[in-house]
């Protein structure tokens, strides 16, 4: 996948070195890349060049682009730190015998190469050095804000035939679609109802749930509730969970444990409903309700059904 | 067949962290430790594999002498033997902590113990270097999959799955192999009381890696920057009911 933030980051790391930025492209959809690599500081486009290399196959990849690095001395080799980015620049990484930094936020190069980069899911940041012939890194998500340039560059797409072997190509993961269920994913829902602890049982989950389909929205919970086995694991929102950028996330009876930020910290707004007014959550949030979950959603659910069914909304006492 | 799980022990933090004064380390004083959620599903998958299969199963950390605790918290859940790789509690970046592992894989085969499946977790909750089964399986030749949160074992050969943002990938794998595992696998099982009693009587192997500079720094922790911003309670008098759906209204949900 195409990141325009790598591209971005990229452009600025190599204006400050005063080398040119060159791209790889691999896979399928890699060579139709050069117009949009133009608007970005782009000079060669590289497109490995074996057909072998259509589908997704990590080491045969991750070998393409070490080979790729030598053959053009690069300095500095810039990923994105998604599943597949990560896990192509590690082996990277492995094959050229040289450090990797994921995650990274920042990045100065010179002497010492310095680089900020994400602890515990962003919760915790780190300063730290890469020593190494050839600086090889991964872009955290949302690091910064993907910026065309003004000025176009022409693009020189070369082609390439890495020397591969069939040893490469072992861990082949081929893609297998799901039937649409209908439901709204926990992803891309515009509103996610969560729920921790404070729900009080795996039954104590019909209030969220119902609360979820009124306002058109997808139920998560935090680690607590998949530990104790109220909900499955798909809808635990964490650090090793689902991670969300709902409109509004609706935090039902949830301490607010960092892993648990991590997972919402993308939620334009939190509203959080507790009986603690202490809790983590409740400082986090931008809207809260002190008080007990099951009592305030029977509450927001009446009201709601009410306010449907044309019924004027009544003022606050 | 044998499955070897590489652990880490990290600190539990709760809903703050706070770091030392020198802002090398997280303040642990007031914290307990545990296992990193991803490979406490890997100990877990580990310990299915060898009830179903049949065969051994050996945890390995490399930490300070203190992640004993940890590799007892996996020997609580049926895994049989545990081998520390004892620091002296500085950091190792992932290149070192690869090589210590793979120094130590070798020199159990040289002991006549080989791994059809070597487990780590996707990624440590702490330092999350996303590499370290990778860097592993490269030294070792093996094939190695990441992030798996479905695992199949017939006939020699590993079938797993792992989730996208739309469905699933599926690779087909020939064992040994190195397979890196995402929470959500499996549910892993509470250690019963047998469990942690004999846990607790048995040996740990222990070894002292030499520490090596892999070539990634840390110079300093810190925390992000934090927007200061101010909540709005509802419901402070009057109906929570009436409040939320103003702010719903507020916000175009309804």
């Amino acid at each position: 996948m195409l990141s325009l933030e790598v591209l971005t980051m990229a452009g600025r790391v190599a204006l400050d070195i005063g080398r040119p930025l060159e791209a790889v492209a691999i896979g399928s959809q890699g060579a139709g890349a050069a117009g949009i690599l133009s608007s970005y500081g782009v000079s060669t486009l590289h497109v490995a060049d074996d057909p072998r290399l259509a589908e997704y196959a990590p080491v045969a990849w991750a070998h393409a682009i070490a080979e790729l690095a030598d053959q053009v001395n690069a300095e500095i080799v810039i990923g994105t730190a998604s599943d597949r980015g990560g896990e192509v620049m590690a082996h990277v990484g492995a094959r050229m015998q040289v450090p990797l930094a994921a995650n990274c936020t920042e990045i100065a190069p010179g002497d010492p190469f310095i680089v900020i980069r994400q602890r515990w899911g962003g919760s915790l940041l780190e300063e730290a050095h890469i020593k190494a012939r050839v600086k090889l890194l991964t872009l955290a998500p949302h690091a910064l804000t993907a910026e065309a340039s003004p000025s176009r560059t022409d693009v020189t797409t070369r082609a390439f035939t890495p020397a591969l072997d069939d040893r490469d190509f072992r861990v082949r993961l081929v893609p297998q679609v799901e039937a649409d269920t209908g439901k709204i994913s926990l992803a891309q829902a515009r509103v996610v109802v969560g729920g921790g602890r404070g729900v009080g049982s795996a039954e104590g989950f019909a209030s969220l749930e119902e609360l979820a389909d009124l306002l058109g929205g997808a139920v998560g919970c935090s680690r607590a509730v998949t530990s104790l086995g109220w909900r499955p694991h798909s809808d635990q929102v964490d650090q090793t969970g689902t991670r969300i950028a709902p409109d509004l996330y609706i935090a039902c009876g949830i301490s607010g444990a960092i892993q648990h930020m991590v997972g919402c910290r993308a939620a334009k707004h939190i509203l959080a409903i507790n009986t603690d007014p202490a809790a983590p959550i409740v400082a986090q949030a931008d809207y809260a309700v002190i008080g007990d979950v099951q009592k305030v959603l029977t509450a927001v659910n009446a009201e709601i059904k009410r306010v449907k069914a044309g019924a004027p909304s009544r003022t606050p006492a | 067949m044998n499955v070897l799980v590489g652990i880490k022990r990290v600190p539990a933090t709760a809903g703050q962290i706070t770091l030392t004064p020198d802002g090398q380390e997280i303040d642990t004083r007031y914290l307990g430790f545990t296992v990193s959620p991803h490979e406490e599903c890997a100990v877990e998958e580990a310990v299915r594999l060898i009830e179903k299969h049949g065969g051994s199963s050996t945890v390995l950390t490399l930490g300070p002498e203190a992640a004993i605790d940890q590799l007892r918290e996996a020997m609580a859940l049926g895994i049989e033997r545990a081998m520390l790789l004892e620091t002296d509690g500085r950091e190792w970046d992932p290149v070192a902590t690869a090589a210590a592992m793979v120094e130590a894989i070798e020199a159990e085969r040289a002991a006549g113990r080989t791994y059809d499946v070597v487990m780590f977790g996707n990624e440590s909750a702490d330092s999350a270097g996303y590499q370290v089964g990778v860097r592993v399986a490269d030294a070792l030749d093996l094939p190695c999959v990441t992030g798996i949160k479905a695992l199949e074992v017939t006939n020699g050969h590993a079938t797993v799955r792992r989730q996208t943002e739309s469905g699933w990938e599926v690779a087909d794998v020939p064992l040994p192999a190195v397979l890196t595992v995402k929470e959500g696998i499996n549910l892993p099982r509470y250690p019963s009381l047998p469990g942690r009693l004999k846990a607790k009587k048995k040996e740990i192997e222990r070894s002292t890696p030499q520490w090596q500079d892999g070539g990634l720094e840390k110079i300093r922790l810190k925390l992000p920057v934090q927007v200061g911003h101010t909540v709005e309670i509802l419901g402070k008098d009057g109906d929570p009911g009436v409040q939320v759906v103003e702010l719903f209204q507020r916000l175009r949900l309804l």
